[in-house]
């Protein structure tokens, strides 16, 4: 159409548009339908939210940016971290250019309550368009919208799609591909003494005329906590806030509500004026008779563990395939290249510190993938918040909510994953909780640990009272998390605003391609987040314990060891570890298991003198070579209470780099990830101590 | 409507006490502002019709029907809504 008058040059331009919706209603399937995977995903500056960016291009090759804002049911700001969708949308984020329009995606089934984001959106007086999406579900429940008079009620174009079979996305490029976005035509009404008040004070704030009227709006309905923090901290601005909300407030109006009611009633309107809905039906709907089952007392929960106990199984069976694989492969390039390469230092690096460095992040990939799989299915076919919906009563019990669970649940795979999971914990009080406890879900780097310190403690007993060990020690690990969450939100994570409001969206078919695209998303963020650092902290460690070198090359590799930075750390921290019933050479598999725990084995291995392929944690070898160790005075050094003990320790105890970096991430800050080794080590150092002490004081050794 | 509900009880019964499957309308809230503002986001407002569809298997939340979705919230905060039985 106008594309022939326009200059080129315009055409060359990079549009910025961001996309907006409700959690539920397609947003991302319109994200990755339009960008493929020329995505790109990071963090805001200074906050935790989540940015993804992707590129496309318009009908006639114009350039855009596509900025995918968090899926939210409100632009209401109630924490500093919820603001950035409104700095985004109002052209004042740091280092992100103002933007050129908006994409609001509605879910037609659900038009109601998604036109309230909408008309929030048209209050900003950003040109947009709204993309009227599933309208296929929706004319198969026999809704019928009017798009024309939609149109003309909203102000803006709209655009009917089924972004899961691509309809509608060619004129969604060609109503963003034209020259000159038109803005809003009006915005919903507000209440009089309302729009009074925002004038009054959009006069006085120093932002630009479009931005100035939303600004005075968002400010007006914010509460003292956060207008301090938005205001910029100018107190006349604080200021005149106050004294506009007074006013409202003496004649009777809380701003907020008052709005949020104002837009209801306009949504009233628009609402009866373009949708054909059928009468209420009689008989059950789908979604009805699934949650009938799923929801059921008894049925409910037959499913709901017979689900995660598909879920476990697969991530700890069908993992372990392509986890050999890794593993031959790496063992495999090390011995291929330590035959090869001349003997040096680089090589000792290589072979000893990056390699087994890369394969010790890499090990845990397919465990991740089918971790997110299982997840990715189960939030895209809407059973994820049945979960929620069905945990809530039990998670609320220690103050956390019931999308926590999935989170902490994922933590017994890793607690990475499961600690990156938490981002749909909205109260961010709530979410730092999770976040805390998440490393004490046993998660799978833990059980070569458990294994070889129950095969040290109870050899040749049977498979039924190994497995009854292992399970109290995932237990330890669940109650201890309750405890400390209960704590945590007793004092200094106490939320008052916390509720639940969870959506049960229809059961629907999940999508493999957005299940993929998830997977591989997530997969790139453990790589790059938690990769890098085990990497770089392994190799740190191969240093400690490869350094000094001996004097005489036929040395040991235990006496090597011995003499080793690690070695020499080892000792200097036996006094601290000795009222625990360690000496330095479990010091040392402390140290060396920092950066992940499974390394106490291998250590434990070395300090030995145990080779090749007897090092695993089930091998007789080093399990008899642990049990006949005696110390100095002749007694044993894996007493019971000491085995017990030491698994104590494992199950609390923080020992994992990676998660430390997410956590850091997660959180955007040092202070958590500080607090969290202190308050762990600190537990696992008191665990330790109680069974060891407290086993000798009631006569056992 | 905004003050406590010892001295202004709003009218009807709380959301709580309503059984599986029964209609009712919003007629009033007996909950602080930012607790409300935050349910009339979702969409219930007073005048809108929802419907009790379902209890959680361990006695909390609630699930209910408004504006043709369905929402879960803690018996908690659906004492604090008051409706009256259509």
């Amino acid at each position: 159409m106008s594309a022939v008058e326009e200059p080129p040059q315009l055409h060359r331009k990079l549009r910025h548009i961001a996309i907006a919706g409700n959690p539920n209603c397609g947003k991302s399937t319109i994200f990755n339908a339009l960008t493929g995977l020329r995505q790109k995903v990071g963090n805001y500056p200074g906050v935790t939210v989540e940015r993804k960016v992707g590129r496309f291009r318009g009908i006639h090759g114009e350039p855009m940016s596509l900025l995918d804002l968090p899926g939210s049911y409100s632009l209401q700001v109630r924490a500093p971290d919820e603001a950035v969708s409104r700095d985004v949308l109002l052209g004042r984020e740091a280092g992100m250019p103002p933007l050129d329009a908006v994409i609001a995606v509605v879910d037609a089934s659900n038009l109601e309550r998604n036109l309230y984001l909408v008309a929030q959106l048209l209050d900003l007086n950003l040109p947009m368009v709204v993309v009227l999406n599933m309208v296929d579900m929706a004319e198969k429940a026999g809704i019928h919208i009017d798009v024309e008079a939609l149109e003309a009620e909203l102000g803006v174009p709209v655009i009917p799609v089924v972004a899961t079979q691509g309809k509608g996305l060619l004129a969604l490029k060609t109503a963003l591909s034209r020259e000159s976005l038109p803005q809003p035509a009006h915005r919903p009404p507000m209440p009089e003494l309302i729009e009074r008040e925002v004038r009054l004070l959009a006069e006085k704030l120093p932002a630009k005329p479009r931005v100035a009227f939303p600004e005075a709006l968002l400010l007006l309905t914010l509460h003292d906590r956060v207008l301090e923090d938005l205001a910029e901290h100018n107190p006349e601005t604080v200021d005149a806030v106050h004294a506009a909300q007074e006013r409202l407030r003496a004649a009777g109006i809380d701003p907020l509500c008052a709005l949020v009611e104002a837009r209801y009633e306009w949504i009233n309107t628009v609402y009866a004026n373009t949708v054909r809905k059928p009468a209420k039906r009689k008989g059950l709907s789908f979604s009805d008779r699934m949650d009938r089952f799923l929801t059921h007392r008894i049925w409910g929960w037959v499913v709901f563990l017979g689900a995660m106990t598909l879920m476990f199984l697969s991530i700890f069976t069908l993992a372990q395939i392509p986890m050999d694989w890794i593993d031959a492969g790496i063992h495999a390039l090390a011995g291929w290249l330590g035959h090869h390469l001349p003997p040096s230092q680089v090589r000792d690096l290589l072979v000893d510190g990056v390699i087994p460095g890369v394969g010790g992040v890499l090990i845990f990939l397919p465990q991740i993938m089918i971790l997110y799989f299982f997840l990715g299915l189960l939030e895209d076919s809407g059973y994820m918040a049945r979960a929620a919906f069905m945990m809530d009563r039990f998670m609320s019990m220690v103050g956390l909510h019931g999308k926590s669970f999935i989170p902490l649940l994922s933590s017994f795979a890793c607690a990475i994953p499961g600690i990156m999971a938490a981002r749909t914990v909205e109260n961010r009080q709530d979410r730092i909780a999770t976040i805390l406890v998440a490393p004490l879900m046993s998660c799978s780097a833990r059980i070569p640990v458990y294994t070889l310190m129950i095969a040290v403690l109870l050899p040749g007993t049977s498979a039924l009272v190994k497995a009854g060990m292992m399970l109290g020690l995932y237990l330890l690990g669940i109650v201890t998390a309750f405890l400390v969450a209960w704590f945590f939100k007793k004092t200094f994570l106490k939320s008052e605003t916390s509720m639940l409001l969870l959506e049960l969206p229809p059961y629907r078919k999940p999508s493999l391609r957005s299940v993929a695209l998830c997977m591989k998303e997530r997969a790139g963020l453990f790589v790059t987040r938690a990769g890098t650092v085990i990497l770089s902290l392994s190799i740190l460690l191969w240093a400690l314990v490869t350094y000094p070198k001996p004097a005489t090359p036929d040395t040991s590799r235990a006496d090597a060891m011995a003499q080793s930075y690690a070695g020499r750390m080892g000792r200097v921290i036996e006094p601290a570890i000795r009222p625990l019933g360690y000496d330095w050479k479990i010091g040392v598999g402390l140290i060396s298991s920092f950066a992940a725990r499974e390394v106490f084995v291998g250590t434990m291995a070395i300090v030995y003198n145990i080779d090749g392929a007897e090092k695993d944690a089930g091998s007789p070898t080093l399990r008899d070579t642990m049990r006949s160790e005696l110390r100095p005075d002749g007694t044993p050094v894996f007493t019971p209470l000491v085995c017990i003990g030491l698994m104590v320790f494992y199950v609390l105890a923080m020992q994992c780099i990676g998660t430390v970096a997410v956590v850091h991430r997660e959180t955007n800050s040092w202070r958590w990830p500080v607090i969290q080794i202190a308050l762990l080590t600190t537990l696992a150092w008191v665990g330790a101590f109680a069974v060891f002490q407290g086993g000798h004081l009631l006569g056992f050794h | 409507m905004n003050r406590p509900a010892s001295r202004h009880p709003a009218p009807g019964v709380s959301l709580a006490t309503l059984g599986a499957r029964q209609l009712a309308r919003i007629t009033g809230f007996d909950l602080p502002p930012e607790r409300r503002a935050r349910l009339l986001e979702m969409g219930l407002t007073t005048g809108a019709e929802i419907q009790m569809i379902r209890v959680a298997p361990l006695g909390d939340p609630i699930e209910i029907e408004v504006r043709g979705y369905r929402l879960s919230l803690r018996k908690r905060e659906a004492r604090g809504i008051r409706v009256a039985c259509l």
